[in-house]
């Protein structure tokens, strides 16, 4: 146990360690400075040219909004068509049948969304086609979004002021071929090598040395698994995710992956720190982050890890931790870091599956999401957590009784009243969503949809209550894990969860946006005594207590419901 | 909203070819050069393939080093864990039946050292390792229905316990089809 305890650490620290390193590189690469990258140059310029755009236009906030939801509208419409007519397509060795309707909403919806929230399951619910022309490029895509509206943001905090947000084409290209594609290629390397299948061909049938005949899926997997961890996507090849043997055969890839799930987004806090020339505000949001990761990660090591006291209670030896829904080879300890790590991100990949956790930690990666902004997805979690700092800021001005200021702008009301509906809507959509599945579970049991809403819950009671609160909870968060026992490839879960995603994907990406082109449109005032510190440790104590009564008022209840029932009803 | 259809359609059709078609490709290309070409290490026992190296398989004859409960069955055209929570009451009565089966096969065990992956469901259904506990535990079996010493196979077992990498990166196991691809050969 403690040397499984040691190998997770260093883990972290080896990740931290190359974070900073990469996060210089990123401010150097939209910068516009010389990065040992630079032979890209003429690929870049080809790109621009063929498709007509010209890099150095600038754009406003609406601008580059418009940009971004034009080219992401475009996506939706043709990946749900793909995926209808999947089976008349080439490349489906399986012979794999087309989504319906719904379950191609939900599919597309989740990949464009960067959430991944799966209710088909890779192996008989996509084609070789669909899983490289609309999964796997959509992970590319969806992340460089994500880095391309973070970078707006920064553009806004850098210029005294300005209404220049850069240019959304220029960027989203260059965080592919900069940034997600050169890294994917060296993990994808690793995987192959290490046994993650890459090649085309289809299922092999075998028989084993018991005499059974068994077919094994295979298919190009090596590549989407790269893109899944680095684009903080989390959208597995095979269903079981990153627990599958050819989705992460050995602990070398299981560490190689962890690493990727953080790393983009770790590396932005750094990135901002070098962009826009202030180390120690970057230090502190690190610290913030860090602090609550660190206290998540205890929890779940020790519940985990402690093993399930009811199964202690039928007398077996526990010494290996909770075992069930994870695999020997990863061990309790860095699955439990597993499943902090992929909820802090929006990345939501499994390596042991999160509905078999103990109560408690399962409601912490719950909270984990619920907060969604501990490192966060690819460049979405920096602008979630952006809204928590607006907030913060907001309040410690009420507290001193002076307008609040953020980086020499005047923080007003129509920038607050944007951070508090961004706040509300995904507690509104959380609790709405299992509001509403719970009064259908329990008025309308026999509704006549594809699963009856009473075969739903694979667990009775509280945990039943936890995995339709999971479901929403992971959906608003585009985080896309889920507590798979829950029967979710029906009507009312694929679209319910559908327009969950798409909403909570792009109004908080709307929201930060927006805030940073008003503000940068705004008149800069210096700083001066009475300046409200950001970069201060005492402005990161202030930003943990706004987390806390921030997910604290707004979760506890639901919470209460699930997970902490749960850990009562075993402790009474 | 206009002006940007036409890039967002270009700019689609272009990142098509490199995410979609090179990228995939030029792994594929990597992966020939990899163990096993890129299409999983596969193990053979006289020439003929019995399985992959990395996915489990069904071993619930007595001969044979059992490996763990599987909620796919070891199918693995498929994935799946078991999806049970901690204290569903059905699920602590599946790991009693388990734990009987378990000592019915294995007699003179004792219950309080069944170690618990041996009665548990792994996340893939597909886990192709045990805890070398779970190993051991079950020599008296395997070396009885074998004629075998105790001692003859516990080496074996001895032999096929991977040590995790520098100490502290990962966790002892033992890989159940290598274990038993050996285990014929003792005799």
């Amino acid at each position: 146990m403690s040397m499984e305890l040691v190998g997770v650490v260093l883990i972290f620290l080896i990740t931290v360690l190359l974070s900073y390193p990469l996060g210089r590189y990123l401010a150097k690469v939209f910068k516009g400075e010389k990065t040992i990258l630079d032979f890209m140059n003429p690929v870049e310029k080809w790109i621009f040219r063929i498709c007509g755009i010209d890099p150095r236009k600038s754009m406003n906030w609406k601008e580059f909004l418009k940009a971004m939801l034009t080219i992401n509208l475009l996506w939706f419409v043709y990946g749900f068509f793909l995926l209808i007519f999947q089976d008349k397509l080439p490349l489906n060795p399986d012979g794999n049948p087309g989504q319906t309707p719904d379950l191609a909403f939900n599919s597309i919806v989740s990949f464009v969304t960067n959430t991944n929230l799966q209710d088909y399951s890779g192996e008989s619910g996509a084609t070789y086609l669909t899983q490289l022309f609309v999964f796997t490029f959509l992970q590319f895509t969806s992340a460089a979004t994500g880095i391309a509206c973070l970078i707006a943001l920064f553009n806004g905090l850098k210029e005294k002021t300005t209404n220049n947000l850069g240019n959304f084409w220029s960027i989203f290209v260059k965080s592919i071929t900069r940034v997600l594609l050169p890294l994917s290629v060296i993990v994808a390397v690793i995987l192959v090598f290490s046994g993650s299948p890459s090649s085309f061909d289809g299922k092999e049938t075998i028989i084993t040395m018991q005499g059974d005949t068994v077919q094994v899926s295979r298919g190009p997997a090596a590549g989407m698994i790269a893109i899944k961890q680095l684009g903080t996507n989390g959208g597995g090849y095979f269903g079981a995710n990153s627990a599958h043997p050819l989705e992460n055969p050995n602990y070398f890839t299981n560490m190689v992956e962890l690493i990727s799930i953080v790393l983009i987004s770790m590396a932005s806090i750094f990135a901002l720190g070098f962009y826009i020339n202030k180390k120690k505000f970057a230090y502190v949001i690190f610290g913030v982050m860090t602090f609550f990761f660190v206290l998540f990660c205890a929890n779940n090591i020790y519940f985990e890890t402690k093993g399930n006291p009811e199964l202690d209670k039928l007398g077996i030896s526990q010494q290996a931790g909770n075992m069930e829904g994870k695999e020997v080879r990863f061990g309790a300890a860095s699955t439990a870091y597993w499943s902090v790590i992929t909820t802090s991100t929006s990345n939501g990949s499994v390596n042991g599956m999160h509905d078999s956790l103990m109560p408690l930690s399962g409601g912490v990666v719950m909270l984990d999401m619920m907060i969604n902004a501990l490192y966060g997805g690819v460049g979405v979690g920096l602008l979630n957590y952006f809204i928590y700092i607006i907030i913060a800021v907001f309040i410690a001005g009420l507290m001193v009784g002076r307008t609040p200021e953020f980086m020499g702008h005047k923080v007003e009301a129509r920038e607050v009243k944007i951070a508090a509906l961004v706040t509300l809507l995904c507690a509104f959509l959380i609790k709405g969503g299992t509001a509403l599945a719970s009064y259908i579970f329990v008025h309308h049991p026999n509704a006549d949809w594809a699963v009856k809403p009473s075969a739903w819950l694979n667990n009775p009671g509280n945990h039943g209550f936890s995995e339709m609160l999971y479901q929403y909870t992971s959906s608003t968060a585009n985080n896309g894990s889920g507590f798979e026992g829950l029967a979710d490839n029906n009507i009312f879960w694929n679209v319910s969860a559908g327009i969950v995603m798409l909403l909570a994907r792009f109004l908080p990406i709307i929201g930060p946006v927006a805030i940073a082109g008003l503000l940068a449109n705004k008149k800069y005032i210096p700083e001066s005594s009475g300046t409200l510190k950001t970069d201060s440790v005492t402005f990161g104590v202030m930003t943990i207590a706004v987390i806390v009564i921030v997910t604290a008022l707004s979760y506890f209840p639901p919470l209460a419901l699930g997970p902490i029932a749960e850990y009562l009803g075993i402790h009474h | 909203m206009k002006k940007y259809i036409l890039p967002s359609i270009k700019l689609t059709l272009v990142l098509l070819v490199i995410c979609s078609v090179i990228y995939p490709l030029a792994i594929a290309g990597i992966g020939k050069f990899a163990p096993g070409g890129g299409k999983g290490k596969t193990l053979s026992v006289n020439g003929k393939i019995v399985g992959y190296a990395d996915i489990g398989q069904k071993f619930d004859q007595d001969k044979y080093f059992w490996s763990r409960p599987s909620a796919v069955a070891y199918n693995a055209a498929g994935s799946a864990g078991s999806n049970k929570g901690p204290t569903n009451p059905d699920y602590l009565k599946d790991v009693q039946s388990k734990i009987d089966t378990f000592l019915a096969h294995n007699p003179g065990v004792k219950k309080e050292d069944i170690p618990v992956d041996m009665v548990t469901y792994s996340g893939s259904g597909l886990d192709p390792d045990i805890s070398p506990a779970g190993a051991y535990i079950q020599v008296a079996r395997v070396a009885k229905v074998r004629g075998l010493t105790k001692d003859k196979v516990k080496i074996l077992v001895d032999e096929h316990i991977e040590k995790p990498f520098l100490g502290f990166f990962g966790i002892e196991k033992v890989n159940v089809l290598k274990l038993n691809i050996d285990l014929d050969k003792l005799n």
